[in-house]
């Protein structure tokens, strides 16, 4: 196992283009040994070109890769020590589950003892200890995608385990299963785990560390709880949390208020210049209170739906200035049409060129 | 317009597809059909579609049979999980395709492709390939194709299900507003879903179905808040309603040694004896003064926490309005709102709904 390092790492598919386009543009970043890490973004981010790039599938255009110091930029994928499991399960029809997890270890000549150990040892974890003597075309789907994993396991001396978008065929109530083996793995063995998703509610489950990715950039890198609370940029606070963040274009009117259309709201963010800014607010509707008096940043508006979720209702609404949602208890007594919201400055994000002001 | 059926039932092997299954369904009004992966959901789209037989059965369009008509001739769409369109053709031919199978004049399948493209916001989208379009923007498509048709039966079998969240977010929107429209005066909807959040948006008709047999029908927010038995609380609630086995003594609820609460006094009347209680994960909260459980994991859904927690062989789910991080076998206090408590009898039949008493 070994920290990993992108050092100002970039690629662009035809370097000799005039305008060179790069889908992913330069960055650096440390992959901590042993960390549970999630690559989300939609498709066409750059997340497999990043991932192909740890890999060795891909000699990226610019900057360099280290393992534990050493620079691999130009290491060849099977020199690499790195384990990837992919959407569907690769593996060896004709063999038994025994001899697909034992491959890996064959292959690197570990003595029959060991490698019994070893296979036994992961078959126990993923609960394929009854199988090991079938042959795996037998197998489901997802006990098939459990020995992909399983083979990603057997080695100890992986860098990594990268994962692309591993439980696509995996039945839902299984995947939660799964969620928490993979959660265990790493906490037995420590293994580095990079899961590759465009899933927000899986990565934000599986990883400890999110780094979401658009249009070829790195724009986020953080816990859930900090993705969720303080969206880096508008992007983040759209593609993370359901609803969307609520994002309106607003100018400053004093180094802590602003106004969207006609509507003053006090925030706690030390304002940048309005003249030279385009700002906008953000504001999640999980922390926008219904009130029942006016006060300072309250907002009165008609209610045009709501919504029954189950586990909560989602009120939208509209005045002159602004369109918003606001989820609220199911039990709560909602208004029949006009409503008076409380947009508590405390949770106010401002963005200066969609990106958050701090 | 009304379709009926009676007594379907299809047991090809030794597990029943469709058991007894008598429903009715009205122009007008939306029905969703919500049950389990394999619960009986596709094969009843199926055997409306004609798809599928049955073995004993019937079913009838305003009161003429329909089983005999064969598919060709039944005026159905059906929309799949799996994105179905022509890859050869671009989208407005796609959407042009089974009108120009009817023979309909070019002006007018002009007119009524523009329609449907509207209906499903892909505007400007006219002539692109299949391919070079989003998971999502290919679902439209073959819904556009399903409205084009103007079928008299319009079948989505979970339809939102391959896409991530954020699209079936917006996508959830689209159907909602064509279920709002004339569309749906004018024909019988019938939705397949396993997503109890995405029914309960819907606001239609609920149709709970389990191992092929109908268990409840009635309005979203009546089958809700009034689940007939447990398995039903079960499949109305993500994450499922917390079932916990528990004995009323005298004036205690004991679920374990350790796990007992004072008997509210609205459930004083019921006798002593073993029942099932069941809380939902909303009403359930994190309470210092609560009582003791471990984490198993935290999923994070959206922008809620669902905390898998246990006691002993106790197992519940709390959902926590918020992004938070928990670890693997963190201890943490809860308690519940014993006024959102169902009662469910030992054949695990409602005998108190919060919502209805008695």
């Amino acid at each position: 196992m070994a920290k990993i390092e992108f050092k100002n790492v970039g690629h662009c598919y035809d370097v000799s283009a005039e305008n060179k386009v790069y889908a992913l543009n330069p960055f650096s970043l440390t992959w901590e040994d042993g960390g549970r890490y999630a690559l989300l973004g939609p498709s066409g981010c750059g997340k497999t070109t990043m991932l192909n790039i740890m890999s060795g599938l891909i000699t990226p255009s610019d900057g360099n890769v280290y393992f534990d110091e050493n620079d691999i930029t130009n290491v060849i994928t099977e020199e690499r020590n790195i384990a990837q499991v992919f959407q569907f399960p690769v593996i060896y029809n004709t063999m038994t589950v025994f001899d697909n997890l034992a491959f890996p270890l064959r292959c690197r000549k570990f003595d029959e003892d060991k490698i019994k150990t070893k296979v036994h040892e992961v078959a126990e974890l993923l609960n394929l200890t009854e199988f090991l003597n079938k042959l795996t075309k037998k197998l489901t789907a997802d006990q098939k995608q459990l020995i992909s994993l399983g083979r990603g396991l057997v080695r100890e001396d992986v860098a990594a385990v990268l994962m692309d978008e591993p439980l696509t065929v995996i039945d839902p109530d299984l995947k939660f299963k799964l969620r928490r083996k993979l959660k265990e793995i790493n906490a037995k063995y420590k293994t580095t785990l990079i899961y590759v998703t465009h899933d927000q509610n899986e990565a934000m489950t599986f990883a400890d560390n999110i780094i979401v990715m658009n249009e070829g950039n790195v724009v986020q890198i953080g816990t859930p709880k900090e993705l969720f609370e303080k969206p880096k940029t508008t992007f983040v606070g759209y593609f993370i949390g359901s609803p969307a963040m609520n994002i309106y274009p607003c100018d400053a009117v004093s180094d802590d208020e602003v106004s969207i259309g006609g509507l003053k709201l006090k925030v706690n963010t030390k304002l940048p210049d309005s003249q030279k800014s385009n700002l906008k607010l953000g504001i999640r509707s999980e922390y926008i209170n219904v009130v029942n008096k006016k006060s300072e940043n309250t907002v009165e508006a008609n209610i045009n739906l709501v919504e029954d979720f189950g586990n909560y209702k989602l009120i939208s609404a509209t005045n002159e200035n602004i369109q918003i949602k606001v989820k609220v208890k199911r039990e709560s007594v909602i208004p029949e049409d006009k409503i008076l919201l409380e947009i508590p400055p405390e949770y106010c994000c401002i963005y200066n060129n969609e990106e958050l002001v701090e | 317009m009304k379709l009926v059926t009676k007594n379907l039932t299809f047991k090809p092997e030794d597990e029943y597809y469709l058991n007894d299954v008598s429903l009715e369904f009205e122009a007008g009004r939306l029905y969703t059909i919500l049950g389990r992966t394999l619960s009986g959901k596709t094969s009843f789209l199926k055997t409306i579609a004609g798809l599928q037989p049955v073995d004993e059965g019937e079913i009838t369009l305003d009161e003429k049979d329909f089983r005999s008509i064969p598919v060709w001739e039944r005026n159905v769409a059906m929309v799949y999980q799996q994105f179905i369109n022509y890859p050869h053709l671009n989208v407005y031919e796609n959407i042009a395709f089974p009108l120009k199978q009817r023979k309909m004049s070019a002006a007018d399948i002009k007119q009524e492709v523009a329609v449907a493209i509207s209906q499903v916001g892909l505007e400007g989208f006219e002539a692109r390939k299949i391919q070079e379009l989003s998971g999502g923007q290919q679902q439209r498509v073959a819904l556009a194709r399903s409205l084009a048709k103007k079928a008299k039966i319009l079948l989505l079998d979970e339809p939102l299900v391959n896409l991530d969240y954020k699209l079936r977010e917006e996508l959830r929107y689209v159907f909602k507003n064509l279920f709002d429209s004339d569309l749906s005066t004018e024909s019988i909807l019938i939705y397949a879903s396993t997503d109890p959040q995405e029914a309960m948006q819907l606001n239609g008709d609920i149709v709970v179905i389990d191992e092929g047999r109908v268990l409840q029908t009635g309005p979203a927010k009546e089958v809700f808040e009034n689940p007939l038995n447990i398995k039903v609380a079960e499949i109305t609630n993500d994450p499922a309603m917390n079932i916990l086995p528990g004995i009323i003594d005298d004036k205690e609820i004991i679920f374990n040694e350790d796990f007992k609460l004072n008997l509210p006094s609205h459930l004083s009347h019921l006798d002593s004896g073993k029942y099932f209680f069941g809380v939902r994960a909303t009403d359930l909260n994190l309470d210092d003064s609560g009582f003791s459980f471990t984490v198993d994991i935290s999923e994070i859904s959206g922008s809620e926490t669902f905390l898998h927690i246990h006691q002993d062989e106790l197992k519940v789910v709390l959902m926590i309005e918020e992004v938070r991080n928990f670890n693997l076998d963190d201890q943490v206090k809860i308690s519940m709102d014993m006024n959102r408590l169902y009662v469910f009898d030992a054949n695990g039949d409602l005998i108190f709904s919060p919502y209805r008493g008695n």
